[in-house]
């Protein structure tokens, strides 16, 4: 977005996002997903606007049944008075780019809510269980007056825990059946923990699951004041989803009473910051190097290494290996 | 360019999801990012779900006889929240003498069995293209 025509557009379109226009809100999130000139100005104007939310993450392995559990929790909210906005974000193929991002047959009776605001979004390539412009769509949906945010993360593995630096609080669910006791203490996913939702609570294997949980939690001893509680759910029946948004609701007030809040808050602060320098440092780059092509072909062909040809790209784009240490 | 959305749903009480489902996934293959709705959707919902998604295009599947009701309710919903730049497109068991009844009520393309997932991929490459083109700032 160049030029002060396309200025006064996104400004107007700001201005009606903020003032409760859903299109324009839906418009702006398209800009933050695909426009790198847009985006800046954007969260400038929503990020002071964007800290009353309670956002919360969801994550877990495919078929789990976030969706269904997103579905139930943003009932449960809605019961409570309270609006909620939903990301749910679902893989890009990296083979074509194209994406089926289905989590909202899972939602369907949020869809003629106005006080509900569900955007999908494709990962786009990017790691980590969502994507890029995620965090922003989060802001986004808080500046807009959205009471409680849901963000809901690609069906994960174990390494995939983006989330926590988007969410308050990060319920990971599992279901029954997916391995014995030592996946429970295996590093990653589990950590990413403040809620745990055994989900598919009626199947065989689930009692199981919780000793195993409970267990590894025994055995922690992560040193925090907060033991993230183990809740069974039946999510295509609502059950113990009253229990979970109590815990949920349990964890919020941890977070602000001892003041994990604030320590998160900064943690998350950083890795923003250290996100968009890494963005505007390649591009900076990328503008001032013409060359960046010829030196991954050379490295392609290993006529060089990855070392020194990031060496001289730096040497060259004036922003020196020196400069930046 | 951005990559194209598109949303695909199911209107009524008509459980025939396999049609939809194969055009979601050809046009899943073409690298658009379709939005699936499943089933029993209706006019409010499928266009809500448009406005929120930001789709370039909104693609129904009617195998229930309803064709009629479900294209131009969802139609004038759409003008009726703006969403006059939005491709509204679709398929299924309609009769070719309903056809052009159903576009003069604002559907733009209707695929009747037998199209190729080719031939609906270059329709909707070509119009969601003339489309931004002609939009403000799509």
């Amino acid at each position: 977005m160049e030029g002060p025509e396309e200025h006064s557009s996104l400004a107007a379109l700001l201005d009606r996002a903020l003032a409760g226009d859903g299109r324009s809100a839906a418009r702006l999130m398209t800009l933050l997903e695909s426009d790198v000139d847009a985006t800046p100005a954007i969260m400038s104007r929503i990020y002071p606007l964007a800290g009353h939310a309670q956002v919360i993450g969801v994550t877990g392995p495919p078929g789990a049944g976030k969706s269904s559990l997103v579905d139930k929790l943003a009932a449960a909210f809605r019961a409570q008075g309270k609006t909620v906005g939903i990301v749910a974000v679902d893989p890009s193929s990296p083979f074509t780019g194209g994406a089926l991002l289905g989590d909202r047959i899972r939602m369907q009776g949020r869809f003629s809510d106005p006080g509900v605001f569900i955007r999908s979004m494709a990962s786009r390539g990017q790691p980590g269980g969502l994507a890029k412009a995620s965090q922003n769509v989060v802001a986004l949906m808080a500046a807009t007056g959205k009471d409680t945010v849901i963000i809901e993360t690609v069906g994960v593995g174990q390494e995939e825990i983006d989330v926590v630096r988007v969410a308050d609080t990060t319920v990971v669910v599992l279901v029954p059946g997916l391995g014995d006791a030592v996946q429970t203490m295996k590093a990653g996913l589990l950590e990413a923990a403040d809620v745990f939702a055994v989900n598919k609570a009626d199947y065989e294997g689930a009692e199981r699951l919780v000793k195993d949980l409970e267990l590894m939690l025994h055995l922690g001893s992560s040193g925090s004041a907060w033991s993230p509680p183990i809740v069974k759910t039946i999510a295509t029946e609502g059950s113990g989803v009253d229990q979970l948004v109590g815990s949920l609701a349990g964890h919020f007030d941890y977070l602000q009473g001892s003041g994990e809040y604030l320590k998160r808050r900064r943690r998350a602060a950083v890795a923003e910051i250290d996100g968009v320098l890494r963005g505007q440092l390649m591009s900076a780059i990328a503008r001032r190097v013409p060359a960046f092509d010829v030196y991954a072909s050379q490295v392609a062909e290993r006529k060089c290494d990855p070392y020194t040809a990031a060496d001289r790209i730096l040497r060259e784009s004036g922003l020196t290996a020196e400069g930046l240490g | 360019m951005r990559p194209i959305r598109v949303v695909i749903a199911k209107a009524g009480m008509d459980g025939h999801d396999r049609g939809a489902k194969v055009v979601a996934r050809v046009l899943r293959d073409a690298g658009f990012e379709v939005i699936y709705t499943g089933l029993y959707q209706t006019p409010e919902s499928i266009v809500a779900t448009a406005l929120q998604e930001d789709a370039d295009a909104v693609g129904i599947s009617v195998l229930s006889a309803a064709h009629k009701h479900v294209f131009s309710e969802t139609a004038r919903e759409m003008r009726q929240q703006g969403l006059d730049d939005v491709i509204l497109f679709g398929g299924g068991i309609i009769p070719p003498g309903d056809v052009e009844w159903l576009e003069q009520q604002g559907v733009r393309r209707l695929f009747l069995p037998g199209t190729s997932g080719p031939e609906i991929v270059a329709w909707l490459q070509q119009a969601v293209s003339a489309q931004r083109a002609s939009g403000s700032g799509g």
